[in-house]
């Protein structure tokens, strides 16, 4: 009986499969999309991460990396692409750290058009750094800090940063994807692959926000992530190409 | 007259296979995210038994397709899926091969 393999434990880009994220984290099916997107395009670009939980995966893998300062990732990239233009260079933040922390670094390098490819890992909560309330976390969300839900009232409301974005003329590709199911990363793969490909191209800057699962930050059982996420994140910000250049 | 019936030993029900997967059953931390995941059902987490972290693992049954769902959702690298080329008929249960017991303390000194 002769077989083949379809999928290896962890994509080749990564040295250890081995990590300290809690068990049921979207982060690292999250950065395995991206992983692999890298590989079937054959590219080697230049990652610069900021602070999060995703960054001890950044560590492990096997690119160019650099880890910025907090929300100052598209500042780095920016800086690294006008170097090296004919490098793919990727950011890879989390809300807390692009949205709350960094909103103007990449609302600018967006307005600029920079050339490179900014990631965002959303999941409504600063992971890292003890589970607080971020610019993204959604209305009725618990958090450490609105232990009963976001109330608009107290807390305000979320910040739609894929909306924002895809209004700023320099930004070509704007896109938001999840990892709740397999066929959903599937389609967060093809939008990853879309934006790199049009960085690539010169087409401008390329913005993909990905939403994942934290559980532990949101007082979840882990078989409910998914299910949560849909039901709160999908139903507040939507999925889908939220800006695309024609054909 | 009663007829005699014709003792018949019951024939052991199979299931149609088209794949298989391997379980690294120690890098599991138990999150049953493939558990959902799996279109054709055929895994199920342990409840009584743990891997060397303490977190129970999944195991897989005869009725795979290779649909590759649990190595996409898993956060942990747990699945590595290989496909037959021929589909086969396996006896519908357990399949034991599946699970890979790797000794993660005598790895992580060897690699020190």
């Amino acid at each position: 009986m002769s077989s083949q393999l379809v999928v290896e434990f962890k994509p080749k880009l990564l040295q250890s499969s081995e990590h300290e994220l809690c068990p049921g984290c979207g982060h690292s099916v999250a950065f395995r999309v991206v992983l692999d997107v890298v590989e079937e395009l054959d590219l080697k670009p230049v990652l610069l991460a900021g602070h999060g939980c995703y960054t001890q995966l950044m560590v492990q893998s096997d690119l160019d990396s650099l880890q910025c300062l907090h929300g100052r990732a598209p500042a780095a990239a920016t800086g690294v692409k006008r170097m090296l233009p004919t490098t793919p260079v990727i950011t890879l933040q989390g809300d807390g750290d692009m949205v709350t922390e960094g909103l103007h670094e990449i609302l600018h390098a967006a307005a600029r058009g920079e050339q490179f490819t900014a990631l965002l890992f959303n999941n409504g909560v600063f992971g890292d750094t003890g589970g607080h309330l971020t610019a993204t976390t959604v209305v009725g969300q618990r958090t450490k800090t609105s232990l009963e839900g976001r109330d608009p009232a107290l807390h305000g409301y979320p910040l739609n940063i894929g909306q924002l974005l895809a209004q700023v003329e320099g930004a070509a590709y704007v896109a938001r994807g999840a990892v709740n199911s397999a066929g959903m990363i599937a389609r967060t793969q093809r939008m990853v692959r879309r934006a790199l490909e049009l960085q690539l191209e010169g087409a401008g800057f390329t913005f993909v926000e990905i939403l994942t699962m934290c559980p532990t930050g949101w007082f979840v059982p882990t078989s409910e992530g998914p299910e949560y996420l849909e039901d709160a994140m999908i139903t507040t910000f939507g999925i889908g190409e939220l800006k695309a250049p024609p054909g | 007259m009663t007829v005699p019936t014709v003792p018949t030993r019951p024939i052991a029900p199979t299931v149609p296979t088209r794949g298989t997967v391997k379980i690294d059953v120690e890098a599991c931390k138990g999150c049953d995210l493939c558990i959902d995941a799996c279109r054709p059902g055929v895994l199920t987490m342990t409840t009584d038994r743990f891997n060397q972290r303490g977190y129970r693992f999944p195991e897989l049954r005869a009725g795979c397709t290779a649909c590759r769902a649990c190595a996409q959702v898993c956060p942990d690298f747990v699945f590595q899926v290989w496909k037959f080329d021929t589909p086969v008929e396996l006896p519908e249960g357990p399949v034991p091969d599946a699970a890979l017991h790797r000794d993660v303390e005598r790895q992580r000194e060897q690699r020190s």
